[in-house]
């Protein structure tokens, strides 16, 4: 099991040994160093906490730096604990982009682009009603239940809402290059978020 | 765009010679049979190119017997052993999509004369002193599949074609595929 903090920084295309043309995604992981170990005893769980995105000591509070100071690690944003890592690091050791090999499986979960309050034809890909004839049903969902029974609409009917700006996890991606000199991890295919968003890249089954 | 992204599809870019939209072009390219691996040679006008740095791609057609035949490279593919512009055409548009509706010699694109220094000329010949770095790796199956299907194509097209009389067979342009 191998996995690592990433930001992403958008997607491309490169051409293969063989001459195919891959379309990639440009991750800069790492290096992270860990910065806490949980484990059973003390905290009721198996975890290894890593640190990523380089920052400044005067953007983070006293607490923060302490934690980071304990772990002999530099100022960083973001701290995420991952649970399959557990038993395999020590706090100090850092976790870099050789932790990965060309051609493994991953999967990557981020934040996913905000699209807002949506309807349910963009939400839940419902279908539209019928535009002419002096339907005004166009974007409306429909029936949401029946009449005197049950006299309620049931749970979990799919409606109008958020949509976007939640937490995706995509699995089956392919590491297709690893650029240790630059910090590089380059993912077959999109993964979810936006570009400088910050994503965790865990190895796949 | 991120100046990482920028410098990874600057690394994959090739010397190629100029050339544009008219001009006929004589492509090297590697295909697969089997175990074998050869050279082909694509000759045909450029009706088109489109994209920038490493997504550049070119489109080159051409007449085999009777039935119009497009292909599509990137311009930077590491399967292009060599580009031989054989001639430089005269046209007013940057893409020619008005020639497949065109058959014999109305299909024709009017060479270009010497009308002065030549700027692509030039370039071209600074092009030629500095031989490009081939690749030669291996070429992926399923083009090949698609070549021996689109040759397949032309042999049956050239009796329908010539009835049909338009010379240009939608079904058998092909696409270079180029994502896996």
């Amino acid at each position: 099991m191998a996995a690592i903090l990433a930001r992403k920084l958008g997607m491309t295309q490169v051409f293969q040994e063989d001459g195919r043309v891959e379309r990639v995604t440009v991750l800069e992981a790492g290096p992270c160093p860990v910065t806490a170990i949980r484990t059973l005893e003390r905290d009721g769980y198996e975890a290894v906490q890593l640190a990523f995105g380089a920052s400044r000591e005067k953007h983070l509070t006293k607490a923060e730096l302490g934690h980071l100071r304990k772990a002999d690690a530099p100022p960083m944003r973001h701290l995420v604990e991952f649970r399959d890592e557990a038993g395999e690091l020590q706090v100090g050791e850092t976790v870099t982009v050789e932790a990965f090999e060309p051609g493994q499986r991953l999967k990557v979960a981020g934040t996913s682009k905000g699209k807002g309050f949506q309807g349910t034809i963009k939400r839940h890909r419902f279908s539209r009603g019928p535009v002419s004839h002096g339907s005004h049903n166009v974007r409306s969902p429909g029936s949401i239940g029946a009449s005197a029974t049950p006299s309620r609409v049931f749970k979990g009917i799919r409606g109008p809402g958020q949509m976007g700006n939640e937490r995706v996890t995509q699995r089956g991606l392919t590491l297709v290059r690893v650029d240790p000199e630059r910090n590089l991890l380059l993912v077959r295919g999109s993964v979810p978020g936006a570009r400088k968003g910050v994503v965790e890249v865990r190895s796949d089954g | 765009m991120s100046t990482v992204i920028e410098s990874l599809e600057r690394d994959q870019l090739r010397r190629v010679p100029a050339f544009r939209a008219g001009d006929r072009l004589r492509v090297h390219f590697q295909v697969i049979e089997g175990t074998r691996r050869r050279t082909q040679v694509f000759e045909g006008v450029v009706i088109k190119r489109q994209g920038h740095g490493s997504r550049e791609t070119f489109t080159v057609r051409k007449q085999s017997f009777g039935v119009g035949v497009e292909r599509t490279f990137p311009v930077h593919s590491p399967k292009i052993e060599k580009i031989e512009v054989a001639a430089r055409g005269d046209v007013r548009r940057a893409k020619l999509y008005y020639l497949r509706d065109r058959v014999g010699k109305a299909a024709r694109v009017r060479e270009r004369r010497y009308t002065g220094p030549d700027p692509t000329a030039t370039l071209e010949a600074q092009a030629a002193a500095q031989p490009e770095a081939v690749d030669a790796e291996g070429v992926e199956a399923d083009e090949v599949a698609e070549e021996a299907a689109a040759e397949q194509a032309d042999a049956d097209g050239a009796t329908q074609a010539a009835a049909a009389g338009s010379g240009d067979a939608e079904g058998s342009q092909e696409r270079t595929a180029s994502s896996s």
